[in-house]
């Protein structure tokens, strides 16, 4: 089974971390993509830069627009995300609960879904 | 076969049915990975037995029988549906290739399937109230239309939020087991909470036009035994031990009418001695353990009051104590007003009025119609009537709960002269 763990943060706090802080919370990170490599649960994953250089796409009507910005305005913002191989849920849920910002932030777990494969 | 043997057959069926198709629905869930595919290999298992049953006797173990039966008529059903449906397949491949035979369905340990089913459904990944809903429906086996009736919902609300539930299940894959020991606490909490939630709905309830929620309450301390006997923790010890001890005073806490009894002017004879020795005795094994926790203190709070012959002789000082380790256990405003009303007992209505000032200052409970009444209640004694009669409105205007609002008006009345 394949999971996504996308992961939030508020990127209002992360601003005001001092930057030794900032450091070492992006090196806990990328020590803990290292530990999920080695125990097998790392399909991929990467950090995102910031809101601000995100942007929106949407297709109305077979048209494409592209805006600036993140998808919607909530609290916390999308800062990332893992994809992981769980057994089930559970094991999913104590994968996501070890990554660093699970403790700032929030992770949303979603199951992967197949997509249906086209016609040979 | 004789007429009057083959009616004792299905009598024997409907007497099974009631016993054993919890634990029959809990193996097959686990041995087809699918709640929707074994109700209906559970439903299909029982036509057979009505049909089998009085023409060959009643099988040695009927619980096998039927277990083994539910299994077959699934792959069964599958196999047909496979040959139009390519999807199927992959249901196909889910199942074990070989026929598991009679007795090796009996060497597995059949009452974890059940602790199983109770975890999933209480799995905190699931909204609470499908928790209920959910639990309600598979592992107390009513029905959908049962379990509306009891949660004033209505039948297609509840159903769809059984549906929604089955498929995150199935979606998300949570898993069909017991958590490992290290998350067991956690989890145990969430079983634990539905429980008293439903065991809550059905007590709270107490007019006599909720028969049925009532009936959630005796449900919930079925769920309790069940606990008990498959997992015998002392928070699961607990849990039953304060349902019981709440239970039995049920006939005592109300009029016929529906108005509210203080525990003070209960009739003890009506409470149900019975109940309340099995209660203490489970908060004893309980508090022995010494890993108890916020269900076992609460039920060792209402052992204290279950055992005293009259309000004057509680051990309100033991009962002091106990809503202190309640407080070190899970900090709560609540807990803490519960406490000062012992307190008060305890050192007279003064020392109570001192301490639910000072909560009500932290604001907590500010909008919390019983922190008003209890204070209401101590400047009544202390005889400050104009006090008592401005936090008894105060009271009014914040309860929901009809009894609760007849009770408080009777009070105000008494201090309006």
């Amino acid at each position: 089974m394949k999971y996504a763990c996308l992961v939030y943060l508020q990127e209002a706090e992360i601003n005001q971390m001092s930057p030794s802080d900032w450091l070492a919370l992006n090196l806990r990170c990328a020590a803990f993509g290292k530990e999920l490599a080695a125990s097998g649960h790392r399909l991929g994953g990467e950090a995102l830069e910031p809101t601000s250089t995100a942007t929106t796409v949407r297709v109305r009507n077979g048209k494409v627009t592209a805006t600036d910005g993140p998808f919607a305005e909530t609290k916390e913002q999308l800062a990332g995300f893992y994809l992981i191989d769980a057994k089930d849920l559970d094991e999913a849920i104590e994968v996501a609960s070890r990554i660093p910002p699970a403790q700032l932030g929030s992770i949303e777990i979603r199951p992967v879904r197949e997509l249906p494969q086209p016609p040979e | 076969m004789a007429e009057a043997s083959q009616r004792s057959i299905l009598a024997a069926v409907d007497e099974i049915y009631r016993a054993e198709s919890r634990r029959v629905l809990a193996t097959l869930i686990r041995l087809l990975g699918d709640f929707d595919l074994a109700e209906e290999a559970l439903h299909e298992a029982f036509r057979a037995a009505v049909e089998q049953w009085p023409r060959e006797g009643l099988p040695g173990n009927p619980r096998a029988w039927l277990v083994s039966a539910g299994r077959f008529k699934a792959v069964d059903r599958i196999r047909r549906r496979a040959r139009f449906d390519s999807l199927d397949e992959e249901a196909l491949g889910r199942l074990p290739a070989d026929e598991p035979d009679i007795a090796e369905l009996l060497d597995q340990d059949l009452p974890d399937d059940r602790l199983r089913l109770i975890f999933t459904c209480c799995h905190p990944a699931l909204p609470r109230d499908a928790q209920i809903a959910l639990t309600l429906r598979e592992v107390c086996g009513l029905t959908t239309e049962e379990i509306a009736r009891a949660f004033l919902t209505s039948p297609p609300t509840l159903a769809q939020r059984i549906v929604r539930a089955k498929n995150k299940i199935k979606l998300a894959r949570i898993p069909y087991e017991v958590p490992p020991r290290e998350a067991l606490p956690e989890r145990l909490d969430s079983v634990l909470r539905v429980v008293y939630l439903v065991f809550n709905e059905g007590y709270a309830a107490s007019s006599g036009a909720s028969l049925t929620r009532h009936d959630l309450a005796a449900e919930a301390i079925r769920l309790g035994r069940l606990l008990v006997d498959l997992m015998p923790e002392p928070e699961v010890l607990g849990l039953l031990a304060l349902m019981l001890l709440h239970e039995a005073r049920r006939t005592a806490r109300a009029t016929p009418e529906g108005d509210l009894i203080l525990l003070e002017d209960q009739d003890r004879s009506l409470w149900d001695r019975a109940m309340i020795a099995e209660g203490a005795e489970l908060v004893t094994r309980a508090l022995a353990s010494r890993r108890f926790g916020a269900y076992s203190l609460q039920a060792a709070i209402a052992a204290v009051h279950a055992e005293a012959p009259t309000a004057a002789d509680t051990d309100w000082a033991q009962i002091v104590a106990l809503y202190d380790a309640l407080l070190a256990v899970e900090p709560s405003p609540v807990v803490e007003l519960n406490r000062a009303v012992a307190v008060a007992m305890r050192d007279g209505p003064a020392a109570g009025l001192r301490l639910v000032d000072d909560l009500l200052a932290r604001g907590e409970l500010a909008d919390y119609h019983l922190a008003h009444a209890a204070r209401a209640d101590f400047q009544r004694r202390l005889g400050q009537k104009a006090a008592a009669r401005e936090a008894y409105e105060r009271a009014l205007s914040l309860a929901r709960l009809e009894p609760e609002r007849r009770f408080l008006q009777r009070r105000l009345q008494e201090v309006m002269h």
